[in-house]
Order: structure tokens, then C-alpha cells, then sequence
């Protein structure tokens, strides 16, 4: 039985996911992601040591293409989802403190 | 208590592709494109699209790290990392993390006190970020985002905690993008950002194998930055350990124009990337037939090319190191010892950092567009060894062959520039120059002796600048010699 989530913690991840989350769902997201985190630990009790990870289960095989260009989008293209342009750029809100 | 510095770096350096990493998109000059004119549904980040790896990236990466000699894995895998931030369309950085390309390489430096070993932690593959530009207005501020780097192959390269000193970090650093660009990875314009790094800070008691708490500083896109701001983070620790304060783990940024680092990203954000293997693309395989096909490519490193022009050819660690900066010059150095074996090595090694570079940097002209090939350079020194001209006309010939193009053995031939050195001759011009400047020789005479390199001078212009000068200054020291003798 691993420990419940803390709240912090269900916080923590929202804050990260840039997600916010009400009362009502952070106590819900902490229960279903304690169920989840309690689940994958009874995979924890196998001894994996010796074994190496399953990355893939594709046979281990390139697929690469080569350095050719195509042709990109225009940049009216590119830009017709976005909220806000300026000089044919992105326009969003600021994310840097600036000293 | 005595401190000292234990650094490990960050490299980030764009690969010299085509195309972007993921996609077809075509890398271009960040500094010149229009904004968002080189942008795909794939390196946007469009629901829906797929990556796929650019082969060429591989490559690059494969030749940076055999020759900083790592292990190279034969399966890699590529990883997410996630964090958001605007200049990243797909709120995930493709990466590689658990199962890097390459680890355990090392690259050697020279400094004063001889050479070192830096160790290499890793080599990896991943994509670049968009550029942010931050505008401050004084209603509201922003970001504008630019989506022409996204998605562009970088390599990253991280180091062990090896490097002690700044001089030690200029070395590796320097010769680290000198490496990049002989391996023609990178084209090593740090003004536009291609090579970007990020340094690791921290101080341990000397002698003590503990590490400090670390800082790590980043945005650090040229030399000067990466010393400055490396230097002033030791400073400030420094100054903080001796009041008897603890160090706290941060990540920093450098501003350029107030030389200071401001905090960056909030400590409990920080390294909270939640890394997991990239779905959307399977494990990357390095066969042994690849491996040695990139190996057998590789040029003469540049460490090594060092040493050997100082074995081979006699050099100074300096002059050496001033050849081999450009490979160019380095192989025009080789080919001109070729075309002429009677003629010394150091000799056209000063001929070239001093002559040739000076012509260089006035006329503007790269290596490559230069009227004088290595055998017609060769041929002009040969006919200095040979003392049929001597230096001073050498140097007006070359630079005529430099301007015209047409070969020493012209130039010498037309003008009448062949070397003097018929004894009597000679004799006879400098006993004119003394009969002609009665004054100076009796201040001679009467012991201003410096005034034998204006007789010298002098008899040389008398002679066009013909004169054998070794010989001139012979018979000039013989006749003035005689001349004390009678007048005591």
C-alpha cells in the first residue's frame, strides 16, 4: 500500500501542467492518481535488475530519412491559430522576469 | 579556508543539417529569415504529425563523438521533456535522457601549466526552441515567438566536473568549437548563437573530493560571457562562504550588459522535467559498419595536428596553434612545405601568421581567393633560402603577387630585383654612403654607435634595396672598423 498522494503534491503537478484545478477536482485527481501510482507499484515488487527496459517493441530498426528539404508552410498558415500576432510572430503573454 | 572552483559545462551546438531533426523544414540563418518562414506542422507541434529522424543529424553526432572518443551506444532512445515554456510548440522537447547516443569520452587541453584531460559525461541528440523576443512597453510587456529554430538538431554534450580554472574553461571551450568546426558539424559563429553554453559552478575546500553545492548559469552565447559570468558566480560564492553562508542550488541567468546573473527559474520547478521514452519514435541503432564509415571520415584532430606541426615541422606551440586555427591555413602551410623542401619550415610558418595574415586582414580576402598558391609562395621563399633576393624585396614581391598574381620568378626577373652580392660592388657603395655624411660618421666616430643601422640603411637605399644584407653589414662593420682603428 504506497501512501496517498498530498495535496501539495496534486498541486505541485497542476502547477507544472500549467492546469487549474478546483477544490472539488484537486481531492478527486489526488484519489484517482494515488489509485493509479498504487497500481503501477506492484510492479515495483518484481526484481527488473537484470533485465533491460522494453523501449520499444518494434524490432530494433532505423527508420531516418534523409537531410532534404520540403517545402514549409506559409507563415499566414502557421500563424492562423494563434490568439495573437505581431511582425509575423507569435504575440503571447510574458514569461520572463527581466531583471 | 582555501576554495577552489569546480566547473562542468553544458554544450549546446547546432548540427550543420539541411533540414531540421524531425522534418523537412530547411534550417536557416535565424538572424536573416523572416520570422516564421521555415515552419511545419511537425516542428509547430500540430496534433496529429509525426517525427522522423534526419539521418545527417546522426551522423554529425556520431563524428563529434568518436572524436571525443566515447562509447558510442548501439541502441539509443529518445525521451520527453516536458516543461512549457512558449518557444516549445509541443509543451515537450524531444531529448534523449536514460540511453544517451554516446558517454565516457574526453577532450584533451593545453594551458600553461601542460596538458589536461577533460572527461565527457555524454553526447546526445535533440531539437532546438523557438526564439522568444521580450518586449517591454510600458502599458504591457510580451513575448513574440519565432518558430524558424524549432525543431533545428542540437547536440548536446556535457561534461564532468573537471575543469578548475578559467583559464582551463577558455581552453576547453575554445577548443571545443574549433573541434565543431573541423568536423565541419557546426559553423562555430557564435554571434549567432549556433554554439550556446552553460556552466555548473560550484567550490569544494582544495583538496576535498566533496562537491559544493552547484549553480548552474545559463544563456552564456560567447567566450567573453561564459568567462565573465563564471567568474563572477566564483566571486560570489567565494564572498558568501567566507561569511560563513550556505550556497543555495539555483538556476541562473547572464545578462550581457549589467555583467550580473539573475535568477531564472524557481528552485522547486527546476529539473522537474518528467522525462519518459518518446512514443513516436523507435530506439535509434548505431550499427558497427555506420561507426566505422563515420571513423574513417574523420580528419586530423585538431589536438593532434597540434603536436604533430610542433614534432614534424620544428614550430612553436604558438605558431602551431595559430596555423592550425583554420584548417585552411594549416593545409596551405603542409602544401607550400611540399612545394619547397630546401626552405625551413618555421620560416614559411612566420611568412604566413605574418605576411599572409596581414594581407589577409587588409584586403579582405578569405584563404580560398588569394592570388598565390602554396607552390607560388613556395617558390618565393626559395628564392629568399637561396639568397637570390633578400628579405626586404622578398616581401615587396610577395605583396605584388598578392595584388597582380603573377609568379616571384616574373616579378624578380622584370625588375631587376635579383639579390646584390658582387663584394667590390658592395665595398664600393659603402664607402660612398661614409664619404657623402662626414657628420655622422664623426658622431660615429666618437662613439654614437647605434648610428651604424642609419649607415646600413642608407647604403641598402643606394643599392634599390639589392644588396645582400648580410654581406652590406659585414663590409659596412669591416670599413668602420678601420676607420677607428686610424682615427684612434
Amino acid at each position: 500500500m504506497t501512501p496517498m498522494l498530498t495535496l501539495q503534491e496534486v498541486e505541485h503537478i497542476a502547477r507544472l501542467a500549467r492546469l487549474t484545478l478546483t477544490d472539488e477536482e484537486k481531492e478527486r485527481f489526488r484519489r484517482q492518481l494515488s489509485e493509479i501510482l498504487e497500481y503501477a507499484a506492484r510492479l515495483q515488487a518484481l526484481d527488473t535488475g537484470d533485465i533491460l527496459p522494453t523501449f520499444s517493441v518494434l524490432p530494433p530498426q532505423n527508420v531516418l530519412r534523409a537531410d532534404e528539404i520540403q517545402r514549409s508552410l506559409d507563415t499566414e498558415d502557421i500563424l492562423r491559430n494563434a490568439a495573437k500576432t505581431e511582425k509575423h510572430q507569435f504575440r503571447v503573454p510574458p514569461v520572463l522576469d527581466i531583471p | 579556508m582555501q576554495y577552489e572552483p569546480v566547473i562542468g559545462l553544458e554544450i549546446h551546438a547546432e548540427l550543420l543539417t539541411r533540414s531540421k531533426m524531425f522534418c523537412g523544414c530547411p534550417v536557416v540563418d535565424f538572424t536573416q529569415a523572416p520570422p516564421n518562414s521555415a515552419v511545419c506542422p511537425v516542428c509547430a507541434g500540430m496534433p496529429g504529425t509525426l517525427p522522423v529522424v534526419n539521418r545527417q543529424a546522426v551522423e554529425l553526432a556520431l563524428r563529434v563523438a568518436l572524436a571525443l572518443q566515447c562509447q558510442i551506444a548501439p541502441v539509443s532512445l529518445f525521451a520527453r521533456k516536458n516543461y512549457f515554456y512558449p518557444d516549445l510548440p509541443k509543451g515537450y522537447q524531444i531529448s534523449q535522457y536514460e540511453y544517451p547516443l554516446a558517454q565516457h569520452g574526453k577532450l584533451p587541453i593545453q594551458t600553461a601549466d601542460g596538458e589536461r584531460l577533460i572527461r565527457i559525461r555524454r553526447v546526445h541528440l535533440e531539437e532546438d526552441t523557438g526564439k522568444l523576443t521580450h518586449v517591454i512597453g510600458e502599458k504591457e510587456s510580451y513575448s513574440l515567438v519565432d518558430l524558424n529554430r524549432a525543431g533545428v538538431p542540437l547536440l548536446e554534450i556535457v561534461t564532468e566536473p573537471d575543469i578548475h580554472t578559467l583559464e582551463e574553461l577558455r581552453a576547453f571551450a575554445e577548443g571545443m568549437r574549433h573541434l565543431l568546426r573541423v568536423l565541419g558539424v557546426n559553423s562555430g559563429d557564435m554571434e549567432k548563437g549556433v554554439i550556446r553554453f552553460e556552466a555548473n559552478v560550484s567550490l569544494r575546500t582544495v583538496g576535498s573530493a566533496e562537491l559544493g553545492t552547484r549553480v548552474e548559469i545559463k544563456n552564456l552565447n560567447s567566450f567573453r560571457a561564459l568567462i565573465r559570468a563564471t567568474a563572477y558566480q566564483i566571486e560570489q560564492q567565494m564572498a558568501a562562504l567566507q561569511r560563513g553562508e550556505t550556497i543555495e542550488q539555483e538556476t541562473l541567468g547572464w545578462d550581457d550588459t549589467s555583467e550580473m546573473t539573475f535568477s531564472q527559474r524557481s528552485k522547486e520547478e527546476a529539473h522537474d522535467y518528467r522525462y519518459f521514452p518518446e512514443p513516436d519514435l523507435p530506439p535509434l541503432v548505431v550499427e558497427h559498419a555506420w561507426l566505422e564509415r563515420v571513423a574513417a571520415s574523420l580528419p586530423e584532430l585538431p589536438f593532434a595536428r597540434l603536436k604533430r606541426f610542433q614534432t614534424q615541422y620544428g614550430l612553436s606551440a604558438e605558431d602551431a596553434a595559430l596555423l592550425i586555427a583554420e584548417y585552411l591555413i594549416a593545409d596551405y602551410f603542409e602544401e607550400t612545405v611540399q612545394a619547397a623542401p630546401g626552405v625551413a619550415p618555421r620560416m614559411i610558418a612566420s611568412w604566413i601568421t605574418g605576411e599572409l595574415f596581414a594581407w589577409l586582414n587588409q584586403s579582405g580576402e578569405r584563404l580560398e581567393e588569394i592570388k598565390v598558391s602554396p607552390a607560388g609562395l613556395g617558390e618565393l621563399l626559395r628564392l629568399v633560402a637561396q639568397d637570390e633576393i633578400n628579405l626586404n624585396t622578398a616581401k615587396t614581391v610577395l605583396s605584388e603577387m598578392l595584388r597582380t598574381g603573377r609568379t616571384a620568378g616574373q616579378i624578380v626577373a622584370e625588375r631587376g630585383l635579383k639579390q646584390i652580392s658582387d663584394a667590390d660592388q658592395i665595398a664600393r657603395w659603402v664607402a660612398r654612403v661614409l664619404a657623402e655624411n662626414p657628420q655622422e660618421l664623426k658622431s660615429y666616430l666618437s662613439g654614437k654607435e647605434t648610428l651604424i643601422n642609419w649607415f646600413f640603411g642608407q647604403v641598402m637605399r643606394l643599392a634599390g634595396g639589392r644588396a645582400d644584407p648580410q654581406q652590406l653589414r659585414q663590409e659596412l662593420e669591416k670599413q668602420l672598423q678601420s676607420m677607428k682603428s686610424n682615427s684612434s
